[in-house]
């Protein structure tokens, strides 16, 4: 559905849950895999790398809601791509500047947020038609909602893999941690697991829902 | 075999350390173009080749970045000259196949925000790599990416035969498809050691 930009969406509590649940990023329209699988080995991974893009998110939302009328259409995904690669940048340097264990965790996954689909995605399907505010709490919803996906695969990587959480041991000394769950393919199975999960409550819904339908049709 | 060996970096980058099954490197493509085996091809030798380029403008880019000291704009112009690369490809190839430049479709000019393309630069700015180096390892990533592309395609070809419960058909069986892949990539681990 294409809006005239002129005429931006109305404020309310769902431009900010969309995000969470209905459009979930990750969940739902399976963008921006790479880091959910790269560094969610650890929760405290999977936390810094959902606030490092929700901070991109929400600057880039606020720079290309701002400049939507002076960015000519032609060039608009190469301005959305400076602009992002900008505050990647900048994040870059601060998280440099907080913590160089977690720099070196995250490895080159937080310069990556640069080719995070989600961000180009926000930026052309939404900042660039609505007003600031709608764009920054769009963002923040859609940032949020990373952020929690991101913890779902970290937690469990986390439990599984290690024994702990957040570094905190959970278990004490006698618990086997399941390996693999810490290496590249639990990465892939815990998504897949997720996503088994969305998509059988989904049907069961849609189920529900039909049933319904077909004996309110017969009364 | 020395670690920063020719044959080495090619090797790792190509089986051991998998940019998309140990990385995590260009999976949207991965997920999404690896549906057809003669399409996975193509997309394969398309990345290929934006590698090579891109991986040989990075390199004679950071030279002159790190001559002026200017590393803060490393990552901007590395965009930069992916998306002009890119956009070389997509002109080659509307040129010459207009038929797969339809079947690659949405995914040809996405490969821009391939993270494998701009991972493959970040990492070898990381590694320190002479421009040799650079070479064999953007050769090895490329093919590594069409390797783990063909395999995953060739055996979704097989699976849309299956009969598996609606939930988990779709993308949640093609992540388990992907993790099995990964388990058996890991074996490479211990090569060359």
């Amino acid at each position: 559905m294409v809006k005239d930009p002129r005429i931006p969406e109305s404020l309310s509590w769902d431009t900010f849950l969309r995000g969470l649940w209905k459009e979930n990023p990750v969940f739902v329209m399976l963008l921006g895999l790479c880091p959910v699988l790269a560094v969610t080995n650890t929760a405290i991974n999977a936390l810094a790398m959902g606030v490092a893009t929700t901070f991109v998110l929400i600057c880039s939302g606020i720079l290309v809601s701002s400049l939507r009328f002076l960015i000519p259409k032609q060039v608009r995904i190469a301005s959305y791509i400076i602009i992002i690669a900008t505050f990647v940048t900048i994040a870059d340097y601060a998280i440099q500047a907080i913590s160089l264990d977690l720099y070196k965790a995250l490895g080159a996954f937080i310069q990556l947020i640069v080719v995070n689909c989600i961000i180009l995605g926000r930026a052309e399907v939404y900042a660039s038609k609505n007003n600031i505010v709608n764009a920054s709490v769009n963002a923040l919803g859609m940032g949020v909602g990373f952020t929690f996906a991101l913890l779902c695969l970290g937690v469990v990587r986390e439990i599984l893999g290690n024994g702990s959480l957040f570094g905190f041991d959970l278990f004490g000394p006698g618990f086997q941690p399941w390996g693999i769950f810490a290496l590249p393919p639990g990465g892939f199975f815990v998504l897949a697991f997720w996503l088994f999960l969305f998509s059988a409550v989904q049907n069961r819904r849609q189920k529900v829902q039909h049933q319904k339908e077909t004996l309110e049709n017969a009364t | 075999m020395q670690p920063d060996s020719l044959t080495f970096i090619f090797l790792n980058a190509f089986i051991i350390n998998n940019f998309v099954l140990a990385m995590f490197l260009g999976l949207c493509p991965f997920l999404g173009v690896s549906g057809k085996l003669k399409t996975a091809w193509n997309m394969g030798l398309a990345v290929i080749f934006v590698m090579l380029v891109s991986s040989t403008c990075a390199y004679l880019i950071n030279g002159l970045l790190v001559r002026f000291e200017l590393e803060f704009l490393r990552l901007i112009c590395y965009i930069a000259v992916i998306a002009s690369a890119v956009q070389l490809v997509e002109m080659t190839i509307k040129k010459f196949s207009p038929t797969l430049f339809k079947a690659l479709g949405i995914y040809l000019p996405l490969i821009t925000t391939n993270c494998a393309i701009l991972g493959l630069a970040l990492f070898q700015t990381n590694r320190e790599y002479n421009f040799l180096q650079c070479l064999a390892f953007s050769i090895g990533a490329g093919a590594g990416f069409t390797l783990a592309l063909v395999l995953m395609a060739g055996l979704r070809e097989k699976l849309n035969l299956a009969d598996v419960p609606s939930a988990s058909s779709g993308a949640a069986l093609s992540l388990t498809l992907a993790g099995l892949l990964s388990l058996a990539f890991m074996g490479f681990a211990g090569l060359g050691g």
